[in-house]
């Protein structure tokens, strides 16, 4: 949960986010074409030590989503929220879809929609986390 | 290699029962078991004990001593930590530990404290199961993460709330009787339909309550029995644990649980059975659609069928495969750490004929209980035969 300036707390992950946030977002492939998030040694799949970072797609496909009502207490201003995973490429994240209305008629979003990630805040408290905006395909 | 029988059971009541410690509450399945198996506690060798989230909810690390003290036992005791599978796999271990001849009595179950948190730390602490980094920071929680899954299974196979709503109801409907159930009143399909959303598509009644209890289970070989006179009928025939990648986005296929099909696999190759053999099943609902998918894992219903197999009637206490007639997490309840414990408790008094739901299943000889860790990034399957 740090923000940029901040001390390291979990190296390897804080670069990757630092990354997304300006523009770089990527991911590891293996040999095999596994993909996979940081920190990692090895490909999750394979067990590869030859990993090679590898820019994301510009945009995503929503796999799947949730609109969750009763947050963790790191959410409890967010709610009501999308969380959505959504292929990239070599990879999936799990993100929260911003720029809609989880609370109109319609969740604002659908599997298949095609979105492109970026870095966001949490409303509670500020804290950094994976966003998911709309976007025309 | 050595035959494991279900000596005794013990539970607790499941339930809301903030007041009461972990330890005593565990004391009490303990003695529950011991009495049911007629074993004297002196002899066990070993307590294999289950616990998610003691630490939180108690500040209370280190707990297998702690619980050894409570259950009057001076042996060998180990904390297992499988998130919702936590007792699971402390049978399977305790199967595994009697099997080799290492030990002949194995004391092994788990407890969980639950209902001392207010909703929002239950929710915290439930969702430490997931992936901090990548997924309980995008806002992942317990309710969440099967919601995901529900949604993928409905884009990939179809069904719809109602569906799910129909399991929901049959496992209130087998609690009904269950004197150890936190949830002895029936929901009817409209009702679960109506109750308020707690991650679409999966609202508040699709979703297990939190809850209080303790488990507990005397497993001994067959020869102790036999030298001990024991009427223990039930034997653990097989053990299968599967694992799989730990974040939900990271998995194959979002709506399938392979880690259970290989727990599944590997326990029914051990007990020399198939899955059209099983008489009945206890599995882990802690969401109506873990339900759907645990019997696709289980090869009791085809992908993409499970779905439908609460609706019409397949799984009901009057179905093909009675599934969950102890009420299941979603009516009997779900004390994280105990629940594995719980499904072999609720499975063994079903054969052997002294549970209230026995008399739907009056033949039964083969069970299988499926126990899920996470969105079943762990899973942990056992099959039980009537032996005697
Ligand atoms: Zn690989």
């Amino acid at each position: 949960m740090t923000d940029e300036g901040a001390p390291t707390a979990n190296a390897g992950y804080d670069e990757w986010i630092d990354a997304l946030a300006a523009g770089d977002g990527h991911a590891l492939v293996c040999p095999e074409g596994h993909g996979s998030l940081p920190p990692r040694r090895v490909c999750p799949e394979c067990g590869a030590a030859d990993l090679a970072g590898e820019p994301l797609p510009e945009t995503g496909t929503v796999e799947t989503y949730t609109v969750v009502h009763v947050p963790s207490p790191r959410f409890a201003d967010d709610a009501p929220y999308v969380t959505a995973v959504v292929r990239f490429g070599p990879v999936r994240l799990t993100g929260i879809v911003r720029g809609i209305d989880p609370a109109g008629d319609e969740d604002g979003v659908e599997v298949g929609a095609t979105v492109e990630a970026d870095v966001g805040e949490r409303e509670t408290d500020g804290g950094r986390i994976v966003a998911f905006r709309p976007v025309e395909p | 290699m050595t035959e494991v029988r279900v000596a005794g059971v013990g539970l607790t009541r499941f339930g809301s029962h903030p007041e009461r410690t972990g330890r005593d509450l565990f004391a009490e399945a303990a003695d529950s078991a011991f009495a049911d198996a007629g074993v004297d506690r002196t002899d066990v060798e070993e307590l294999n004990y289950g616990n998610f989230m003691g630490a939180l909810a108690e500040h209370q690390g280190h707990q297998a001593p702690l619980m050894a003290e409570a259950a009057g036992v001076r042996c060998p005791a180990t904390r297992y930590e499988s998130a919702c599978a936590s007792a699971g796999v402390a049978v399977r271990e305790a199967v595994r530990t009697v099997r080799s001849g290492e030990a002949d009595v194995v004391l092994a179950g788990g407890m969980e404290r639950m209902t001392n948190l207010d909703t929002e730390g239950a929710t915290e602490g439930l969702a430490i199961a997931a992936d901090d980094l990548f997924e309980v920071r995008a806002g992942v929680t317990f309710p969440g993460a099967y919601a995901l899954m529900a949604r993928a299974y409905f884009e990939a196979h179809g069904g719809s709330r109602e569906d799910l709503a129909h399991v929901a109801a049959k496992n209130h409907a087998n609690a009904l009787p269950n004197e150890y159930a936190q949830f002895r009143s029936e929901v009817s399909v409209e009702e679960a339909l109506d109750s308020p959303p707690v991650a679409e598509p999966l609202h508040l009644y699709d979703a297990c309550p939190i809850t209080d209890g303790a488990s507990a289970l005397v497993f001994v070989s067959a020869e102790y029995a036999a030298e001990n006179g024991l009427d223990a009928p039930v034997s653990v025939t097989g053990t299968g644990q599967g694992t799989d990648r730990m974040a939900l986005a990271d998995r194959a296929d979002l709506a399938a649980t392979p880690a259970a099909a290989a727990a599944a696999t590997a326990a029914y190759d051990d007990a020399g059975v198939g899955s059209g053999d099983v008489d009945l099943a206890e599995v882990h609902d802690c969401f109506t659609i873990a339900e759907v998918l645990a019997i696709e894992s289980l090869g009791l219903a085809e992908p993409g069928e499970g779905i439908s197999a609460a609706r019409d009637g397949r799984t009901t206490a009057d179905g093909d495969v009675p599934v969950n007639l102890s009420g299941g997490l979603k009516a009997k309840g779900h004390p994280v750490g105990a629940t594995g414990g719980s499904q072999i408790a609720e499975l063994t008094r079903l054969l052997r004929g002294d549970h209230p739901n026995s008399e739907h299943v009056p033949d039964a000889e083969v069970a299988v209980a499926h126990n899920a860790g996470g969105t079943v990034a762990s899973a942990v399957v056992h099959v039980l035969e009537v032996a005697e």
